[in-house]
């Protein structure tokens, strides 16, 4: 019989470790398992891993002015990391004030419909400056006001935020779903359920030419310098470490559960909305019943990956969208199915919990004793 | 398997030598901290033996791996002459070793009765049922079965500890602070209880920090410092300050209460009436506490103190604001930063979190209850915290240590110096000794006394009736969520107190020989002070006392010393025990060993509160 038994001080180095321990054993399960699917475990890591950045090599031989579109790859993994640190961190904030926001995805949708709103219905001659800024506040609130309702709930009716925060997921879901397809649907767009193309003044610009990279990359590097401000520097961040770790010293210090509530779904669901609508002005650049917006659950990855801190959950960001870029690009050259992404990061975050849990407990072999 | 070991012991030793339970050359070591030294002690059938030691002594390992939770490194113990290994807590009550620990271990969403079927696996419910009955009645241990365990209180569990042990029926017991919960009363029940055992050839190892008790119980005692066992000593003929010299190497601090100023109200609770979330709710508790004085609220666990601390504390808001005022302020409505900025300090009565937060550095913890004041730097608050261990004497070898790692006693010096340090002019505080050493509580009780002693309030929750002894001029008593009336502590005596502990009146016994001493009192405060009687202060005559106009007085019953209020409040109980009776010869019973020094003698007799207070340095009678 094994049993778990606490450790009286887990290592501080050992729970940064784990993130390490988690993907190597993820790596090694999953070529593991393309060997068992009959493709080569070599050429797998390859396509996986090193594909993304072969063009970095490239680039650094090619003379300044050949150099235009060789870092596409690279930049994209980027572009994929931007949505998943935004969410990410909003999610660790809510994470460590014990708080579970599992409905990303749907404060996700509701900040790109909010930021489909305004751009859709701003005048057309309007600045780039003003309209672009207007989208992604609006995008914020959207999230935000969703956010809200599993938040309401939790305070007034104790109703578990878990549940309600994910069954909102479905609703948002469909909600957009119903928008492209009714209200805001291109009448130019030959049936197809979509809106039409947002306004140039509000789409983000790119950040370097010959990729997709976007000024967003820059937004996301401010917000998350302010939040690594107020996570080590303030009470508020403070508040939300006592109310995660102990709620009856939170109460005591003065720090009202109420307010802690709607302030840390304020903030996760503001990201999250903010995510959105960065998405939907940058890469899409309309609005699709499909929005990616899984990324509201593989940030849960990238959060506890990220040991819910800002400087963790930017690499984190960039580890699982790896897995992305990888994913697909192992669809095209090796033929592997798309799902095979998912269970990557399914056995990332099984094995990063798993590890999470040797650090906190060691095993115990006991044997069975006859009565 | 325990009743054989117990028989061959019988049949081959002699029985009168072997002892029952021996450890022999006991060690044990965590990394480079040797916790257990070479520790040897014996206990017989029928010998109560006590283990002393302050926190961090050794006490705990050593009882750990008596009940098979941890092994020696080297050692071995004996069971009747002959040698044993305990291999695990099953092990241990099969061998016939019963642990009441200190720490409680119940499952909490379970029912009394379950939790104690879970340690009886072979018995059928009812037949446990019938025994709890049994050994409730007996020994004076009064829980109902059927109630969820996280609905009692920490006394009730601590009771279902008790009675879980003997349900097992155990040769030798170990109880590890057992009274700490009971009132006098059960205590005194309990000792006969455990004198009964004795007789009947029980052997008990048992643990406390407080010495009367084991001057009282014990036949025998060990005591361990820093791991090693320092010496042994017959409690019964070795003094109080010498067992505790031995306990902590040198003397304890002695509690000095000299010296006092007690003035005008400060805090001020009005028809507190609090429904419970969870546990008792209070009913019109009406209380004041004054400028350079220790209040004291008894009661036995669980009787409305969490309530009470919480919406003292801010942590629940109280129906009307009024309820509490702090300097005329209403407060009620105002949560704990606010109140704290009015310069209240609080220390719950859960060290680890509640209080503090045992995965935060000690200068985190600081925070928790600071940031109402004032934000510090990272590096300003770890000054702060240093400070705070040199001053209250917090010991921990790291540099800012995680909570969860220091010693009760040790955590609960900081708890109380963070909120001493910032100079409070109310402190509340909630069982400051619960489970710590003697040395320890010595120093806090110290500490709580200065704070008194420059013009401080404080308040202190606590169900050691030693504790409201020595350290409080004033006490009251909380019973199923409604508050005594407020006597002086000099009045009081156990008895008294137990009397009001478990709801009974006594004022109808008490009351001659309360209004009685009031008279000598005055008395003597005038005698004593009429040097320095300043101007503005009236002459207080035995004849004044007598007349039964000066009912607000402070008198030995106070009643919330608002004369705007007081009539309200009036009981007939409070305004017949504090009419003074005919004068009759005083007969004082001798009521505790440290007699209060403090004298309280206030301006105005007639309006006292709402005169300046005039403040009269105390005099050591």
């Amino acid at each position: 019989m094994i049993s778990l038994e606490k450790r009286l001080a887990p290592s501080t180095s050992a729970s940064i470790l784990s993130p390490i321990i988690a993907i190597t054993l993820t790596i090694i399960c999953g070529l593991l398992m393309i060997q068992a699917a009959g493709k080569s475990p070599s050429e797998a890591f390859d396509v996986y891993f090193l594909f993304p950045f072969n063009d970095i090599n490239t680039y650094l031989k090619t003379a300044p002015e050949d150099r235009g579109g060789l870092l596409y790859q690279p930049a994209e993994v980027l572009v994929k990391a931007i949505p998943l640190a935004l969410i990410g961190i909003g999610l660790a904030i809510a994470f460590r004030a014990g708080l579970f926001n599992i409905g990303a995805p749907g404060q996700y949708i509701l900040g790109a419909i909010f930021a489909g709103g305004v751009a859709l219905h701003v005048p057309e001659d309007l600045s780039r400056f003003i309209v672009l800024p207007l989208c992604l506040i609006a995008g914020a609130l959207g999230g935000l006001l969703w956010a809200l309702i599993p938040a309401f709930l939790r305070v007034r009716t104790g109703a578990n935020e878990i549940l309600t925060s994910l069954m909102l997921t479905y609703v948002a879901a469909l909600l957009l779903d119903w928008i492209v397809r009714g209200p805001w649907k291109d009448p130019a767009g030959f049936g197809f359920p979509q809106t039409p193309d947002f306004p140039e003044s509000a789409i983000m610009p790119i950040m370097l030419e010959g990729t997709r990279l976007h000024w967003g990359l820059a937004l996301v590097l401010i917000i998350f310098a302010v939040l690594w401000f107020i996570l080590s520097r303030t009470v508020t961040g403070f508040r939300f470490t006592v109310t995660g770790l102990a709620p009856k010293a939170a109460h005591f210090a003065g720090f009202n559960q109420r307010g802690t509530v709607y302030l840390v779904f304020l903030i996760s669901g503001a990201l999250a909305g903010l995510a959105g609508a960065i998405e939907a002005t940058s890469t899409i650049g309309q609005l699709q019943p499909e929005i990616s917006a899984e990324y509201g659950f593989a940030a849960i990855i990238v959060a506890f990956l990220g040991r819910l801190h800002p400087v963790g959950i930017l690499l984190a960001a960039v580890v699982l969208a790896i897995t992305y870029i990888g994913g697909e690009n192992a669809q095209i050259s090796l033929g592997l199915p798309k799902n095979a992404t998912l269970v990557f990061q399914g056995m990332l975050l099984l094995f990063l919990l798993a590890c999470d849990a040797l650090i906190h407990y060691r095993l115990r072999w006991r044997t069975r004793r006859r009565a | 398997m325990g009743q054989n070991a117990g028989g061959k012991g019988g049949v081959t030793g002699s029985h009168g030598d072997a002892p029952l339970f021996e450890a022999r050359g006991i060690s044990k070591s965590f990394g480079d901290v040797a916790a257990n030294k070479n520790i040897s002690l014996k206990v017989h059938s029928g010998e109560i033996l006590a283990l002393l030691g302050e926190n961090g002594a050794g006490k705990s390992t050593f009882v750990k791996m008596t009940d098979g939770v941890l092994r020696p490194d080297s050692g071995a113990f004996f069971w009747n002459g002959k040698q044993i290994t305990i291999k695990s807590p099953a092990a241990a009550k099969r061998i016939g070793i019963g642990m009441i620990f200190q720490h409680f271990s119940s499952f909490e969403a379970l029912t009394v009765l379950e939790n104690l079927a879970l340690a009886l696996p072979q018995r059928s419910l009812r037949a446990i049922r019938r025994d709890v009955a049994e050994v409730s009645e007996r020994y004076g241990l009064s829980i109902n079965p059927k109630r969820r365990v996280e609905r009692l209180s920490a006394g009730e569990k601590q009771r279902v500890e008790i009675v879980r042990a003997l349900l097992q029926k155990p040769k030798l017991l170990i109880l590890d602070e057992p009274t700490s919960v009971l009132t006098p009363q059960e205590a005194d029940g309990l000792f006969a209880t455990l004198d009964s055992l004795a007789a009947d050839g029980m052997a008990m190892i048992y643990i406390s920090h407080r010495l009367n008790e084991i001057k009282e119980l014990c036949d025998s005692a060990t005591i361990l410092r820093h791991g090693e066992v320092v010496g042994s000593c017959d409690p019964r003929s070795t003094s109080v300050p010498e067992i505790a010299e031995m306990m902590i190497g040198k003397t304890a601090d002695p509690i000095d209460r000299a010296g006092a100023y007690v003035g005008g109200p400060r805090l001020v609770v009005d028809n507190l009436s609090v429904p419970a979330k969870e546990g008792v709710s209070l009913k019109k508790i009406s209380f004041s506490a004054r400028r350079g004085e220790i209040m004291g609220i008894a009661g036995i666990a669980g009787e409305g103190q969490d309530t009470l601390f919480a919406a003292l504390s801010g942590e629940r808001r109280t129906p009307k604001a009024k309820s509490i005022k702090i300097d005329d302020q209403p407060i009620g409505a105002m949560g704990p930063t606010s109140r704290r900025r009015k310069g209240i300090a609080f220390a719950p009565e859960q060290r680890l979190g509640h209080a503090a937060i045992a995965d935060f550095s000690l200068s985190d913890n600081l925070r928790l209850t600071r940031h109402a004041m004032r934000e510090f730097s990272n590096r300003k608050r770890r000054a702060q915290s240093l400070k705070i261990r040199e001053d209250y004497d917090v010991r921990s070898s790291a540099n800012d240590p995680k909570a969860g790692t220091l010693s009760g006693g040790n955590l609960q010096k900081f708890v109380i110096g963070r909120e001493l340090d910032r100079q409070p002019d109310v402190f509340i505080v909630a069982q400051p000794t619960w489970g710590v050493d003697a040395g320890a509580a010595s120093s806090i009780r110290n500490k709580l006394l200065s704070v008194a002693e420059r013009g401080g309030t404080v308040v202190v929750i606590s169900q050691d009736l030693d504790e409201i002894f020595q350290i409080a001029d004033r006490v009251a008593v909380l019973h199923r969520g409604e508050l005594s009336l407020t006597h002086l502590v000099d009045d009081m005596t156990p008895d008294k107190i137990g009397m009001l502990m478990s709801g009974e009146d006594i004022n109808s016994v008490s009351k001659d020989a309360i209004a009685q001493n009031f008279t000598r009192k005055r008395a003597t405060r005038i005698t004593e002070t009429q040097e320095e009687t300043s101007p503005a202060e009236t002459r207080i005559t035995d004849e004044q006392v007598k007349d039964p106009t000066q009912r607000e007085a402070p008198a030995s019953v106070v009643q919330t010393p608002q004369p705007a209020i007081s009539p309200v409040i009036t009981s007939s109980s409070m305004t017949s025990s504090i009419t003074p009776p005919p004068s009759k010869p005083a007969s004082q019973p001798s009521q505790k060993s440290t007699p209060a020094r403090r004298i309280f003698v206030s301006g105005n007799v007639s309006t006292p509160w709402t005169a300046p207070e005039i403040i009269q340095k105390g005099t050591v009678l």
